[in-house]
């Protein structure tokens, strides 16, 4: 493609650029009864056309700027965030992304037939090979934008839902005077562990806390790194002048530790949080009273 | 003795997040196979300490599963491997309270007592291997005396 930079007519990017601004309404229009505008935009065609046109301006203004095989390219700027919640769109409604590529890659063949028709009966053979390649280039370019934006959009939300996790798995809330309980969730690997054992120092701090009840009723696994990260906690916890309890250890979690030869050792233990409190407030000399009894003491 | 039956998997083991897909894995296989709430537990634990040393020691690996039937009971035999430095001395990777990280070192020795068969192989500079089996509905596996 000699002189490109010039933009001489006849050049291809420049037939490409024409052919976008001329023939605007009618490539959005085809466009609008294509699956991916006509999946997205379902309240009214108008708006697919709209749509549609926004896109042709922004592909025709890459192509003025004659950088087809550009993704980062200022013209995609405007339309970006548009193509991402189209892409992001068929994503949710199930499509695979070869799928959505695929869709993507239909919006090529109306605009190639436009442009092979405006070209003059007398256009080269070369020409016209030239002209489509590049429009093939561009829209092959138009994908990619696509792909990227739903590509970081994905990691994005990863990212987010990584940080939500590590903040969902670790309240402590506060059981009685002196008595927090964490309990805790899912998979305990080294971060989520370490925001733990955070959390639950700061929160004997803040409340004086003397009694810590750790729950794992919500962990599927307990393996060797779970039991040392838990006896880790404990230990810190020790250290702060409050006495932790594990509760929560179902049947087979147990059998499993037992053959896996973990000891908590020292650790007071019990199946469930109900447990874990009632030996809780039994150290601390608290009773509880059922109403009727005339104040008995009944545990 | 017995025969390769269904589904195989292989999974990779490259970061903690391929950990939890290994477990999952696992749960899913054996529940589906037909063990207990305790066996399954028991394997998955297995699977999670071997997963676990195949990534920290073995810098990374892969998990195979494979379902086996030998008359009329099934198993799960379950392959971990790596290209690591391999263990020089086995008999001491696998006694207990024996660590060369800085774990409870109860990872190798407690797997071998979750399930029902257990081989391993490594040398140094070659990798480990360590293959084990679980059968449904069988009973533990008497505890050796040592």
């Amino acid at each position: 493609m000699p002189e490109q930079a010039e933009g001489t007519a006849g050049v291809p990017t420049r037939e490409v650029r024409d052919l976008l601004r001329r023939r605007r309404e009618q490539i959005a229009q085809r466009w609008a009864d294509e699956p991916l505008f006509r999946a997205v935009f379902t309240v009214s065609r108008d708006e697919a056309v709209e749509a549609g046109k926004a896109v042709v301006d922004a592909l025709a203004q890459v192509a003025d700027a004659a950088r087809v095989e550009d993704p980062d390219a200022a013209g995609f700027t405007a339309v970006r965030e548009q193509l991402a919640r189209m892409g992001a769109a068929r994503s949710r409604s199930g499509l695979s992304t070869a799928q959505v590529s695929s869709e993507l890659a239909a919006l090529r063949p109306p605009v190639e037939n436009l442009l092979v028709a405006d070209l003059p009966e007398d256009t080269s053979a070369e020409h016209v090979r030239d002209c489509v390649s590049t429009l093939s280039v561009l829209m092959g370019t138009l994908r990619v934008v696509v792909m990227q934006t739903a590509l970081s959009e994905g990691q994005a939300l990863i990212d987010r839902q990584r940080l939500q996790l590590l903040e969902v798995a670790t309240p402590v809330i506060k059981l009685w005077d002196g008595i927090v309980a964490v309990p805790l969730i899912g998979t305990l690997d080294s971060a989520r562990s370490q925001v733990v054992m955070e959390t639950l120092l700061e929160s004997i701090v803040e409340q004086q806390a003397r009694y810590a009840i750790l729950d794992i009723t919500g962990v599927p696994t307990v393996d060797s790194l779970v039991a040392q990260h838990l006896m880790k906690t404990v230990a810190a916890a020790r250290l702060m002048g409050a006495e932790c309890i594990v509760s929560g250890i179902r049947p087979a979690i147990a059998q499993t530790m037992v053959h896996l030869g973990l000891d908590l050792g020292t650790v007071v233990t019990r199946a469930s949080l109900a447990d874990a409190l009632g030996y809780v407030l039994h150290q601390l000399g608290v009773g509880i009273v059922t109403p009727g009894t005339n104040g008995a003491v009944a545990r | 003795m017995h025969t390769a039956a269904g589904s195989q998997a292989r999974l990779p083991i490259r970061s903690d997040m391929d950990l939890v897909w290994v477990r999952q894995h696992v749960r899913q296989a054996a529940a589906q196979l037909g063990f207990g709430l305790v066996d399954q537990t028991k394997l998955v634990t297995a699977a999670s300490e071997l997963a676990r040393n195949t990534l920290v020691y073995g810098g990374g690996g892969t998990m195979e599963t494979e379902q086996l039937v030998e008359g009329t009971t099934h198993g799960l035999r379950l392959t971990f491997s790596d290209e690591g430095p391999g263990i020089p001395d086995l008999e001491q990777a696998l006694s207990d309270g024996f660590t060369s990280g800085d774990g409870l070192g109860m990872g190798l020795g407690g797997a071998r007592r979750l399930v029902h068969e257990f081989g391993i192989e490594s040398a140094p500079g070659s990798g480990t291997t360590v293959r084990v089996t679980s059968w449904v509905g069988r009973p533990p596996r008497p505890r050796e005396e040592s």
